[in-house]
């Protein structure tokens, strides 16, 4: 057996999790006030985490690098957040929900856990709508929905596309209640540098005040950490600046296994790179390929003319353009899943189809829908069907007002007129599916160091579904860690105040002191961002939507030569002991540098091709990718001072509600 | 590729006096966002062994609010309804002069630089800005309440607020009512919000009073500079909300 | 409810409520003063029996009074509290790319009404409340021994508006107080809570009386002026 335990429930899987809960320990209510938790992090899922358990009485700190828990990541995820409530009457339930996530994943996730977040989704949007979350209404005043790639139903809440962020703010408002009732203490502008274990159990974080440069320690029972994903590592993604994977990889330098790093979103919709100045990758909703095609040309002259300006894209003629998707993929179209798509589109621009200077982009094309959608107009309001200006006019106004706001985004940044001319979109990293091991109760392998939301592995396999990360930040945060985090406390209600003047503590401020004074006093040649972007370059060449053996071994050296290189030339300016975002993105950097090599060998390791991990060599004849079930496992890695040395765990995972088929979008 | 001087505050902690000092730039791509034109800046100073320019930045996609640059003299620059991470730097002319500043309020202290401590938001928030209800699993269903669409909407336009303090930095008199305002708004607009609507909005002015925020003169400064176009009116109904509080309280 | 004065939006409400209150006081004056271009013998009576009417003297005008200092000195409070909420000002500003003129000089507008005020009270409340509370005098006639001297407020009215330097000063005051009215006017409504269908349907009006009523002032003085 392997020694990851993942303490699935016994039992049916429709019944797991209420006997769960009905056979774990709880605290009483007097005895959470002697109780501390730690948690690191402030988005969807630790601000809800925090709220409820200083609802329920538990002394939280509440700890985040940004200046306020609003400003968390979360808050700009726009789709919307899925729910299994069936409101429409389509079908949908709890069953299906699962079913949709787990196929999404490519069967790599574990069962238990997703038929638990499909079984809590209703409840996430009843609590919103308490909080007073604007959620989009009907006419009649009820709940509206839209529905999302990849399902069947339509399930997904949402509120314009803003979904993410009335969410966050619910649950900031939910923090803020306790915050100014004294249960919740929050530290902003905190970044954690390690995790503190005292006799094998998580007791507490170093971290670092931001604005002082003060090092701090605070000690708890448990330790929670709700830090996101680890996009970043390629340096440009859809992620904010201060996304980082430091509170995730101290925790597993201190043992926290790290599982399936490998699987990486790439979002198909994404503005394509503009230059090298570029800080930043910005989303385009998902929802626009309900009504975009997308294409590129089907001659290579037509691709050099566009390049060079002598042909504008809307003067090229019908069967001269190439709707790839459609032609590969006769039954989805445009609305194949993510992974998909940007593979297609990957694969065009690398056969030298790509439409602009960098040859990085494919055009998604709105002519067509505005033609349809103008004509249906037309034809309600009795007009003029043949009449072409009128119809392309009324056709932009629906366009408008499905997707208005997104135009103008686009318009803002590329300075083109969708509306005039079709959008250039690229795929850009999004969501990292990896991330700490955990089991059924989001409990690291580190005991009393608890996972949750991005950070953690669980739900998602190897692709994440649209509008599903809402759901599992929140599912986590206010309705499963709450309960299982208190079968671990119920053993320490008699431990008292965790010292921070122990040697555990002394050894861990040590080190972390001693990292700075590195960083700070290395007086190297080169900045951060350098090794950043170069960092960046490795991983996405070599790392990302299509993954070789070569590639991946090249990369794993490559990274590890980075890494000598940065600690020997890097340069951060100013001192610790002030506001220093050189400093504070050094450190993060240098924890990108080691999580790449895994990512890499990650990657090597799996031998099969699975939602966002894609392997040239294990794909089918068409192109498709190949998942194979001798790789029907979690991997999950064991730190051992290099991540060269990183031991390999398995846990296998068993499908026993739900028959393993191939994926098809054919 | 323009050439432009930048007049940037630079500020070394709370505790300093600071000044504006001249920075050239050259070979700028209209194509770059304004913070990725800092951020060159920024590359160069530090290849030189100089400080770089702290400024406050995250998501650079407008949404989470943390950028905050006073640029040329208006909240988030010359557009409207963008973050100054949306702003590109085609809206600018080869030799251009810009002067970048940090918010200017006596409740958004100064922490470095271009970074403001816009901490007293979150203490206007945690005072009432909030429906007291309970994680438990089982609260009424969602659909229990219907909710008439057109205040629907109306309480999401409010909720859209991003909290960047544009309009206290817009304000001539650094009044943040308009932020305060989207919140009582959204809540008010809401059957959920009613139970404590009195409290809500006594306890959120009396702690934004307490802030050290200016009043509203109603120059409506802070709709035209708002990145998410919070509407005037919001002030307009808190205005409402409170005197209703006060002769019922 | 007592501590109302205490908060931001409870002096901007008192603020809001004394503005509404002068601006009908405003009206009423100007409807008065505009009989004097019609009819002298109107005016006179009219003038006469608001200067003498109980209510108006011994109520209203307390309350007018109140009003008029409780807005100037809340007017004041409110722009010392603004000034202190930004102790650091701004190197550049572009206050005109998102705000009038108006509403950024309130202070400067009631300012200059202000002045004209005080010197209003010199030229007419003052002379007239002397003639009727200290020399006793309220049969409001030119020559308070002769019963058929007639009326003595169009010849003061008159009388005022001779010197061409006084003149300037009132058509400046007015015009000003215009500024001070086409923000003002709404504002007040604003700061009432009233924003809604009703009142954008009033910034039409506000508009017409923020310009018709001081113009109507100066076109009196200007009247007087060259008539006489």
């Amino acid at each position: 057996m392997s020694i990851l335990d993942s303490k699935i429930p016994e039992g049916p899987l429709a019944d797991k999790w209420t006997k769960h809960k009905n056979d774990i320990n709880l605290v009483n209510p007097a005895n959470k006030r002697l109780i501390d938790v730690i948690i690191v992090g402030t988005g969807l899922a630790g601000g809800s985490a925090a709220a409820t358990l200083a609802e329920l009485g538990y002394n939280v700190k509440a700890f985040c690098f940004q200046d306020s828990p609003r400003r968390a990541h979360s808050i700009a995820a726009q789709g919307g957040i899925n729910a299994a409530k069936n409101y429409q009457g389509d079908g949908d339930s709890t069953y299906r929900l699962f079913y949709d996530t787990v196929k999404g994943g490519d069967y790599r996730s574990r069962e238990a856990n997703v038929y638990r977040l499909a079984e809590v989704s209703t409840n996430i949007i009843d609590q919103c709508v308490a909080q007073g979350v604007p959620f989009a209404r009907e006419y009649g005043g009820l709940l509206d929905n839209r529905s999302f790639g990849g399902v069947l139903v339509s399930r997904t809440f949402y509120a314009k596309g803003q979904t993410g962020q009335q969410l966050l703010l619910g649950a900031y408002a939910a923090m803020n209640r306790q915050i100014g009732r004294g249960k919740i203490k929050m530290y902003t502008r905190h970044e954690m540098l390690d995790v503190v274990v005292v006799d094998g159990k998580a007791r507490g974080i170093i971290a670092r005040n931001l604005v002082t440069g003060e090092i701090e320690r605070h000690s708890a029972h448990a330790v929670v950490l709700g830090t996101g994903g680890y996009g970043n590592a390629f340096y440009l993604s859809t992620y904010a600046m201060g996304s980082n994977v430091t509170a995730a990889w101290k925790a597993h330098k201190r043992g926290a296994f790290f599982s399936n790093p490998c699987y990486t979103q790439i979002h198909p919709t994404c503005i394509p790179v503009s230059g090298d100045h570029q800080s930043k990758l910005t989303l385009m909703s998902e929802s626009l390929r309900n009504d975009g095609r997308i294409w590129v040309p089907k001659h290579k002259k037509d691709v050099e003319a566009i390049r060079n300006g002598s042909l504008k894209p809307t003067d090229l003629a019908e069967e001269d353009r190439d709707y790839y998707l459609e032609r590969r993929y006769p039954a989805f179209g445009n609305l194949v899943p993510r992974d998909v798509a940007s593979r297609a589109a990957k694969e065009r621009c690398d056969a030298g189809y790509g439409v602009n200077q960098t040859g990085e982009a494919v055009y998604l094309d709105f002519a067509a829908a505005i033609e349809r959608y103008g004509k249906e107009q037309a034809y309600v309001k009795g007009l003029n069907v043949d009449d072409k200006a009128l119809v392309t006019k009324l056709g932009k106004e629906v366009v408008e007002n499905k997707y208005g706001n997104l135009f103008q985004m686009y318009e803002k940044i590329v300075d083109q007129n969708p509306y005039e001319t079709p959008m250039m979109i690229y795929p850009a990293v999004h969501y990292t599916m990896g991330g700490l091991w955990v089991d059924y109760n989001l409990m690291t392998t580190v005991p009393g160091l608890y996972a949750i939301g991005e950070a953690n592995f669980s739900d998602h396999g190897a692709n994440r579904l649209g509008a599903s990360a809402l759901m599992q930040g929140l599912a986590d945060g206010y309705f499963v860690l709450p309960y299982t985090i208190g079968d671990y406390l119920a053993h320490d209600i008699r431990t008292g105040p965790i010292p921070t003047d122990t040697k555990e503590f002394d050894e861990a401020e040590q080190k972390v002191r001693g990292d700075i004074d590195k960083l700070v006093n290395n007086k190297g040649t080169k900045s951060v961002d350098h090794f950043h972007k170069r960092l960046g370059k490795i991983m996405w060449n070599k790392c990302g939507m299509a993954r070789n053996e070569k590639d991946l071994k090249d990369a794993i050296s490559e990274i590890a030569a980075l890494r000598e290189e940065f600690y020997k030339d890097v340069f951060v300016p100013g001192t610790d002991n002030e506001y220093n975002e050189e400093l504070a993105k050094a450190g993060r950097v240098a924890d990108f540098l080691e999580l790449g090599e895994l990512f890499a060998k990650d990657a090597l390791e799996r031998e099969e091709s699975a939602g966002g991990h894609f392997r040239d060599e294990y794909q089918t004849e068409t192109g498709e990718a190949m998942r194979r079930k001798e790789f029907q496992y979690v991997s999950a890695w064991e730190y051992k001072g290099q991540p060269s040395e990183a031991v390999h765990h398995k846990e296998s995972l068993e499908y026993k509600n739900i028959e393993v088929k191939e994926r098809s979008y054919k | 590729m323009m050439n432009l001087t930048l007049k940037i505050w630079r500020q070394k902690d709370a505790n300093d006096k600071g000044q504006i000092v001249d920075y050239p730039v050259s070979d700028i791509s209209p194509d770059m966002s304004f913070l990725e034109m800092l951020d060159v800046l920024n590359q160069e100073l530090i290849e030189k062994g100089e400080s770089p320019v702290a400024f406050d930045h995250d998501c650079r996609e407008g949404i989470c609010g943390t950028c905050s640059l006073y640029i040329n003299g208006r909240a988030h620059g010359p557009s409207t309804k963008i973050t100054a991470c949306q702003l590109h730097m085609r809206s600018f002319n080869d030799g251009d002069t810009i002067y970048i500043e940090p918010w200017r309020a006596k409740a958004f202290p100064v922490v470095k630089d271009l970074i403001v401590d816009r901490s007293s938001f979150d203490r206007i928030q945690q005072a009432g800005g909030f429906i007291s209800v309970n994680t438990s699993g089982n609260t009424q269903d969602a659909n229990a309440i219907p909710i008439e669409k057109h205040n629907a909407d109306m309480a999401f336009d409010a909720a859209t607020c991003i909290g960047c303090g544009a309009c206290v930095a817009s304000c001539k008199n650094s009044s943040a009512m308009l932020f305060v305002s989207a919140k009582v708004s959204q809540f008010a607009l809401l059957p959920q919000g009613q139970v404590e609507a009195t409290d809500r909005v006594l306890n959120m002015v009396k702690q934004m009073d307490d802030e050290g925020f200016g009043n509203c003169t109603n120059t409506g400064a802070c709709e035209v500079e708002c990145p998410k176009g919070i509407s005037l009116e919001n002030i307009a109904r808190m205005n409402r909300e409170y005197l209703a509080a006060s002769f019922k309280g | 409810m007592s501590g109302i004065l205490n908060s931001s939006i409870g002096r901007k409400f008192a603020m809001a409520l004394s503005a509404l209150f002068l601006m009908v006081f405003l009206l009423q004056h100007f409807a008065i003063n505009i009989l004097s271009v019609f009819s002298p013998d109107t005016f006179n009576e009219v003038s006469h029996f608001m200067g003498t009417f109980w209510v108006i003297q011994y109520v209203l005008q307390p309350v007018l009074i109140f009003g008029v200092v409780f807005h100037f000195v809340m007017g004041f409070v409110l722009e010392y509290k603004n000034w202190n909420a930004r102790q650091v000002g701004y190197a550049k500003t572009s206050r005109s790319a998102n705000s009038t003129w108006m509403s950024r000089n309130m202070l400067l507008t009631g300012a200059v009404v202000l002045a004209f005020m005080i010197l209003h009270f010199i030229d007419f409340w003052i002379p007239e409340i002397n003639t009727k509370y200290i020399v006793g005098d309220t049969s409001g006639l030119i020559d308070p021994a002769n019963t058929e001297s007639g009326f003595r407020y169009y010849e003061e009215l008159v009388h005022k508006f001779h010197h061409p330097l006084r003149v300037g000063a009132y058509v400046l005051s007015f015009v000003l107080l215009s500024l001070h009215l086409l923000h003002g006017f709404n504002s007040a409504f604003q700061s009432v809570g009233a924003n809604n269908k009703y009142t954008k349907g009033l910034k039409g009006f506000s508009k017409v009386y923020a310009i018709g009523v001081p113009l109507g002032f100066v076109v009196i003085a200007l009247f007087h002026h060259f008539t006489h």
